[in-house]
């Protein structure tokens, strides 16, 4: 895990200054409200619906107890005691007061986390696999380049004030959890013909109001020119990005307008010139950052395997959870827990000062005092003995934190929608709360298997409804919140964008929808075949025909 | 249709109304209810004035349904916004800091 | 309005000519790239320094080719959101190795002078009351840099190669 020396701490000590300065300036009147929003909106600070909300980063989603614990008092001190993790590996305070503002984010500066760059038209949060480091299937830790990118993206003087928004993920493995396709800029490790590690390098991909898959701009670039070939994706695209339209400014419209291979000769143009450059990044500084991630020191552990089964069959509540929450460790004797934050009646995402203190406790006690957040709005315990896993399991009950419906239908991403955000068109939460009612029952949700519903209260699209295997989106419908729904959405390494259902639904049709395309997909599955293959091979028609009957399919084209 | 005047309050961003004598409250129920447009038209102007002090943000009007003996908000967004999120109804708490 | 360069605030020896206006006999002029391109010859003629002002959509390009004759090139910010100045800065400095002046004029936000200053810019026409004072207080905001922009400063990393501490 990183460490700020003392470079970074004075860096961030300085923004937070900056920004104290900047919040006296404008509570004095000498800013105005048009001057202040993009200075405050650089330092995560938003105007929502009830109050000011800010967001903070959580670097690549990997945190400590102590950043934990940290989070805990911030919620406390500063906001009503909760707060809600996003889809990019973000927390979010939904009632700070602007005068307190500085103040909080010199306490997050203390534990190494800010607001910079969470907001604004520069590079976001850079978000990776939330594994990393811990799986088997990985070619190298990402958190290793992505740390690099950091410093690199963090107040960086040119491109600051890009066309819009600009977020880059990366993974180490080639199975995709960290939805590279949909972004700005997908880092993908793998090897090249030679069998040296290398990136294959997306771009233009996104989803908003106009989604997209990234494209391949280039096979395999070799770690030691990342710096560079970023940089001249981003002066390419600072240079050419449409400046005109907000809806048209994101890299993925430009990419289309101009066509990948013309974007990629201007880059690789771009790129020829500044990859000799000695102004890289030097090796001593990818030896330090590599240092920090270095495997912690485990233990020699027996295998436990057999004696888990022994547990599992004397408790079928703990069998559930084992075989939904728990994935394998690289390291023989440990494993990887997920914390789900998907208990039932809870607001998806959503984590209480409380919670938050005894997960810091869980974490120092069963996994080395580090965790992560997913992009599914999930916490992960990445370092957990096997021998102590039916302990935990025991602990995390009582917390609502080990709700066994990981990658299930239940597991919903869920957006803060209308009942926080200032840009939504309908409330999202309530949404997956109905559903979660239709659903109860344990035994039919392992049977449907693999399913990802995800729900956004608007086209921004920060629930990812375009790549839910069902998409859930909420429209305004003369005043009213419906729901429209999509069908075939992926954001894993066979990335796919959901296709429309057909018309949307009131709020109170759309469990019963979800329903009827269930049935329509165990009615017509082969095997184990997951929803998405099904929807894949059959299409739409029959899952049309169950929400809305025959007539109506006709209806719609 | 009557109106009220909404805004954040620009030191915490607390959702505030326009009070009757142009004052700005924390809860609804105390805010001024505008019956007609012209009247609703000059408080914005008073509403104008406190952004230009750096008192309030992003002031403007909404439509209340004043049947029933009881100022509502029309419609999802503004009744969200006066009485807090509607899946966390343990935290009703307005601007004068009550509750939660 | 004051223009800042090199930490100080300076009478500006350039005059802004307008492309309705006529070229004055002599002193230094900052000239549109359309003026530019017609009276090239004329302007050439004369013995005085001159200067080429670009909109934020006009890329330095155009006349990397005349860069020798120029001795400053003002980069407009027509909105301080519109950020490809920095870019056309950087490109100057590094791609075209411009050593004139490079200045930040129309919406040059205080907050963002550090931005300019990183990317190659060195003069700044300042609005404020008292431009210095303001530009002072900016320019103090940041002594730590992550990225190397070519700006002549050390970057946190260059800085740990060589085991300073901070
Ligand atoms: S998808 Fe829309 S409603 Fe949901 S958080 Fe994003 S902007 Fe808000």
């Amino acid at each position: 895990m990183y460490r700020y020396d003392e470079f970074d701490h004075k860096l961030v000590q300085e923004r937070v200054q900056q920004f104290r300065h900047q919040v006296k300036r404008r509570l004095s009147g000498e800013l105005t409200e048009d001057q202040f929003k993009p200075l405050r909106l650089m330092n995560g600070l938003y105007l929502q619906l009830h109050a000011y909300m800010l967001r903070v980063n959580v670097p690549y989603g990997a945190m400590t107890s102590r950043q934990m614990r940290k989070f805990a008092h911030v919620a406390r001190t500063y906001d009503r005691g909760f707060g809600h993790f996003t889809t990019r590996q973000n927390i979010q305070y939904n009632w700070v007061k602007l005068e307190e503002t500085p103040n909080l984010l010199a306490e997050l500066a203390e534990v190494e986390v800010t607001g910079i760059q969470s907001s604004g038209n520069c590079v976001r949060n850079i978000t990776s696999d939330h594994y990393a480091g811990r799986i088997k299937d990985e070619l190298a830790d990402p958190r290793v380049y992505c740390e690099l990118l950091r410093q690199y993206t963090v107040l960086h003087p040119e491109f600051s004030f890009l066309p819009r928004k600009f977020k880059i993920a990366v993974t180490g493995s080639p199975k995709d959890r960290a939805a590279v396709a949909l972004h700005d800029i997908g880092l993908r490790m793998h090897l090249n013909d030679s069998g040296k590690l290398g990136f294959e390098v997306l771009v233009g991909g996104g989803q908003g109001r106009t989604p997209v898959i990234a494209k391949t701009i280039r096979e395999w670039l070799s770690p030691e020119h990342l710096m560079a070939y970023v940089e001249a994706i981003l002066r390419v695209y600072n240079l050419n990005g449409r400046r005109d339209n907000i809806h048209k400014a994101r890299i993925k419209i430009i990419v289309n307008q101009l066509g990948i291979d013309r974007y990629r000769e201007l880059v690789d143009q771009e790129f020829d010139r500044i990859k000799g450059d000695v102004k890289g990044i030097p090796e001593a500084e990818i030896q330090r950052i590599k240092a920090y991630f270095a495997p912690p020191e485990y233990e020699e552990l027996p295998d436990f395997t057999d004696k888990l089964s022994t547990l599992r069959l004397a408790d079928k509540a703990f069998d559930l959870w084992m075989s939904s929450n728990v994935a394998e460790h690289k390291i023989r004797g440990y494993a990887i827990v997920n914390l789900t934050l998907k208990a039932p009646d809870r607001v998806p995402g959503d984590i209480t000062a409380t919670a938050m203190d005894a997960v810091a406790d869980l974490a120092d006690e069963y996994s080395l005092g580090e965790m992560r957040v997913n992009h599914r709005q999930n916490l992960v315990f990445v370092d957990v003995k096997q021998m102590d896993l039916h302990n935990l399991w025991q602990k995390l009950g009582p917390l609502e934190l080990a709700t066994p419906n990981l990658g299930q239908l239940t597991d919903m991403i869920t957006c803060p929608g209308l009942d926080y955000c200032n840009l939504a068109n309908a409330r999202s939460i309530p949404v997956a709360q109905d559903i979660n009612k239709h659903f109860v029952d344990v035994d039919r949700l392992i049977a449907i298997g693999d399913f990802t519903v995800n729900i956004s209260g608007c086209m921004n699209a920060c629930g990812h409804h375009h790549v839910g295997n069902v998409g859930i989106l909420g429209v305004d419908k003369h005043g009213t919140e419906f729901f429209q729904l999509t069908l075939g959405g992926s954001s894993d390494e066979g990335a796919s964008l959901g296709d429309r259902l057909g018309r949307a639904l009131p709020q109170e049709e759309v469990p019963a929808a979800i329903e009827a395309i269930v049935d329509t997909y165990m009615d017509i599955r082969e095997d184990d075949e997951r929803f998405l293959d099904t929807y894949r091979r059959i299409g739409m028609v029959p899952f049309k025909e169950a929400v809305y009957g025959s007539a109506d399919t006709k209806v719609v084209v | 249709m009557s109106q009220m005047i909404i805004a954040n309050r620009l030191i915490d961003g607390l959702v505030i109304y326009m009070g009757p004598k142009g004052e700005w409250v924390g809860s609804i129920s105390e805010g001024a209810v505008f019956e007609n447009e012209h009247d609703a038209q000059r408080w914005l102007v008073v509403a104008q004035q406190a952004v230009e002090d750096s008192v309030v943000v992003d002031p403007y009007l909404i439509d209340i349904d004043a049947g029933g003996g009881k100022s509502l908000p029309v419609g999802a967004r503004e009744t969200i916004r006066a009485f807090g999120p509607s899946v966390r109804t343990d935290l009703l708490e307005d601007a004068e800091g009550n509750g939660g | 309005m004051g223009l800042i360069k090199e930490g100080k605030l300076v009478n500006d020896p350039f005059k802004n000519v307008s492309d309705c206006e006529t070229v004055p006999a002599k002193g230094p002029v900052i000239v549109s790239i359309d003026q530019w391109m017609v009276r090239r010859d004329d302007l050439l003629k004369r013995s005085d320094l001159i200067g080429i002002w670009l909109k934020s959509d006009e890329h330095p390009e155009t006349i990397a080719g005349d860069l020798a004759y120029l001795s400053l090139v003002a980069l407009e910010f027509p909105s301080f959101r519109d950020g490809r100045a920095y870019s056309y800065a950087r490109l100057l400095r590094d791609k075209y190795v411009f050593s004139g002046e490079i200045r930040a004029v129309g919406d040059v936000l205080l907050d963002q002078l550090h931005f300019m200053a990183r990317s190659g810019f060195d003069a700044f026409e300042v609005e404020s009351e008292d431009p210095l004072d303001a530009y002072n207080i900016a320019a103090a905001d940041y002594s730590v840099w992550y990225q190397q922009t070519g700006d002549g400063r050390l970057s946190a990393a260059e800085l740990r190669g060589k085991g300073i501490r901070r």
